[in-house]
Formats: C-alpha cells, structure tokens, sequence
C-alpha cells in the first residue's frame, strides 16, 4: 500500500495487509498524535488495511498554545 | 469496531471514552462537549458578537464552524504574520474556509500595517519566534475586539494545548500563570473577555472533526514552532496517554475543578493594575510595561519599535528542524 506522511509529506511503500494500530506501531507513530486516513475517509485502529488502499497518516498535533 | 451509539461501522475510536463513533455520533460528542464548556464555564450567549481567533489551522477553523453550526454569530481575524510561505498557505486556508461559508474575515497584516513580521521580531528582539508570535496575537486580537465591538474573543486552544501548559507551568511551579490558566478570562480595563470553548476535547478529535466535515486546513506545522518545548510537553502527555487513556483530561479538567478553585484570590491579584501604553493607548499590564523617556510604553509598541527597524529576515535564517524533518533526511540519507 502507499503510504503518505507529513511534515514533511514523502511517500513510502508498504508490503502488505495491516491494521490501523499495526501500521502505526511499525513506523513508530503514536495513535494519539495521528489519524490515518484510507481513500480519503478515516478509520479505526482495528480497521484492516489493503495493499492497493492509498493511506494518508495526518499528525494532528499542532505548535501554538 | 461499531459505533457506541447505532452500532453502525465506527470511523474512529476514542480510547478516553472507551467507545467508538459513526461520522454522525462523532459530530455530535463534538457539539455536546462544546455546549457544555460554553455552559458551564458562562463563555457566551447567543447574543453576544463573537471574534475568532484564526489561523488557517485544524482548532480555529474547527471552532469557528462548531460556533456557527451551534449558532452563534461570529467573525474571524487573520492576523499575516509574515512566516514564508507557511503565512501565504495558511491565509489561504482562512480565506477560503469563509468565503465558501459566507462568514466575515478581517486580515491584519504585520508587514504591510506595521512594518515587522515574526522572523524579523524574532531576530530584532531576541526572542523566541513564537514569544514574538504570540505578543503580537494577543495585542491584535484584543485591539480588534475592541475596535470592532466585539463581547468576546474565541481561541482553539484545545486540551491537548492546555493540558501542555498547565504541565510547563506545574514544572516551574509558575503560581500566577497556573493561577490565570482558566478557560474564561474576564474582560477587564481595555482587555476583552477571551474564552476557549475546545478545553474540552483533544486535538486528535479536533482534526478528526476538520476531516469529517471536509474542512481543508493547514496540516504542515508552523516552521517557527518546530522542536518548540511545547511540543516536548504535547508529546510526553501523549505518551502517557496512550498507557492510560483520560490522563489528559483528568489532569487539566481536574485541575480545573479542584486546584483553580484555591487559586482563585492569586488570580484576582494585578488584574486592576494596568495603565495606557503612551504610543497606542492600550491598556498595558504591570508585567509588560516598560518607561522610554520617561513614558509607559506596552510591549507590543516596544516590539514594533525594534522589529520595524531592522532588516527583514528570511525564515530560515530563524527555524530549527523538526524532529520529524530530521528524521525524514535519516531516511533519505540511510537509502
């Protein structure tokens, strides 16, 4: 599956089925400061993804206070 | 995972509740836990004129669509803070957010009205670039409130935001700062009332919020904030979180209820001691004023003074790389 990262936003490849909290795990990602989302709609971390899915993992936290 | 509420597939799971949500079910926890701090902490009515405090990102472009979604009457600032093409993108995001919904915007810009921008303050003053950021936010957002007679300004901080501060100022046991980290602050002799109706939910809920609603926002962070200390606090509570999900909001909703409450009479104390900066006439705190030539100046005029007066500055020149920038060139570099 492809996968899109930000801040920077670069690209990389996975082999693969995955769950969401997996996927997560594996690129050493925390659950809490991230939503992933598949084919442009969110999913939960139990959700399976597939190896042709195109999934975006958006960091949600932000600098300012 | 199906949804708490009408069992139908969940789009996201939120461990602080134990529970998941359909888009529906989720919108509305939103809605509720919005009413709710806007209730109970008295922020507004439905008559009051409303300012938002924006920036093009997920929290004040969430909030400003949850106040209007509930009803409320509100307009949006943007202040151009002059940060590259972070500054550029983001207005973008602020413009097109209120020209699709029919709201108001106000743009202030640094540059053009007052001859600075952030990198420039950041370098001129010697400042963090976010000290000097948030300075100039805060005298132009209440400026505007004012000007524009506004009851109340809203801000998106959300709980991860207070969450963090509250854990910097319990580090330094910072008794005045923890004393006024209330989600109402009271308008009070040139000040207006700033309220924070997002203490009650995350930023994770906070962007999730942006993606169902299909709300495009600035996701890249801000290149000044970058490896910012905040953020080393953001991410310590998330660690914590993640072990033990409610930490976050049992810390800063605890502290709400049970700890500001005895730091009430701190809190009151200085809040009459302020006086009329002498070059733009705002009301001037004791802690920010200063004497030149023999005159009350505010920080914000102070900052202006030096800022304007110096060369401008690229971005660059002021930012440090993210640990995520840093790690991303480890990739580039280890293939």
């Amino acid at each position: 599956m492809k996968v899109i990262l930000r801040n920077p936003r670069r690209e990389i490849v996975i082999d693969g089925r995955r769950r969401v909290h997996a996927l997560l795990a594996e690129l050493e990602l925390a659950r809490e400061g991230h939503l992933v989302i598949r084919n442009g709609t969110l999913v939960p971390g139990d959700a399976e993804l597939d190896r042709d899915d195109v999934i975006e993992i958006r960091p949600v936290i932000s600098g300012g206070a | 995972m199906k949804c708490r509420t009408c069992r139908e597939p969940a789009i996201i799971d939120l461990p602080r509740h134990n529970a998941n949500f359909c888009a529906e079910h989720f919108l509305q926890l939103c809605r509720r836990q919005v009413a709710k701090a806007i209730h109970d902490h008295e922020m507004f009515t439905a008559s009051d004129r409303i300012l938002v405090a924006v920036s093009g990102g997920k929290d004040s472009l969430a909030v400003w669509d949850l106040l209007v979604d509930l009803g409320y009457r509100a307009d949006g600032l943007y202040i151009a803070l002059g940060i590259g093409e972070y500054s550029d993108e983001s207005r973008g995001y602020a413009e097109r957010f209120a020209a699709e919904r029919g709201l108001v915007l106000n743009v202030v810009s640094l540059r053009e009205e007052y001859g600075y921008d952030v990198p420039t303050a950041a370098k001129a003053t010697g400042r963090v670039p976010c000290s000097a950021c948030g300075m100039s936010k805060r005298h132009l957002f209440d400026k505007a409130a004012l000007d524009g007679g506004y009851d109340v300004v809203v801000t998106g901080h959300n709980l991860d935001d207070e969450a963090a501060v509250l854990f910097g100022n319990a580090l330094r046991w910072d008794v005045e700062y923890l004393a006024r980290q209330l989600p109402v602050l009271p308008a009070r002799h040139g000040f207006p009332r700033k309220v924070k109706p997002l203490i009650r939910l995350t930023e994770r809920e906070m962007a999730a919020w942006c993606v169902v609603r299909g709300i495009d926002y600035i996701i890249e962070e801000c290149p000044m904030a970058a490896g910012n200390r905040h953020l080393g606090y953001k991410e310590a509570l998330n660690s914590l979180e993640e072990k033990s999900p409610g930490t976050k909001a049992s810390y800063y909703l605890g502290f709400l209820d049970r700890m500001a409450p005895l730091l009430a009479d701190l809190a009151a104390t200085g809040a009459d001691s302020v006086r009329p900066c002498a070059r733009c006439g705002a009301a001037t705190g004791v802690a920010d004023e200063h004497a030149v030539d023999g005159e009350i100046v505010c920080a914000f005029c102070r900052l202006v003074e030096r800022s304007a007066a110096h060369a401008p500055v690229s971005v660059d020149l002021v930012r440090k790389k993210s640990r995520a920038e840093r790690r991303a060139t480890m990739e580039v570099e280890a293939r």
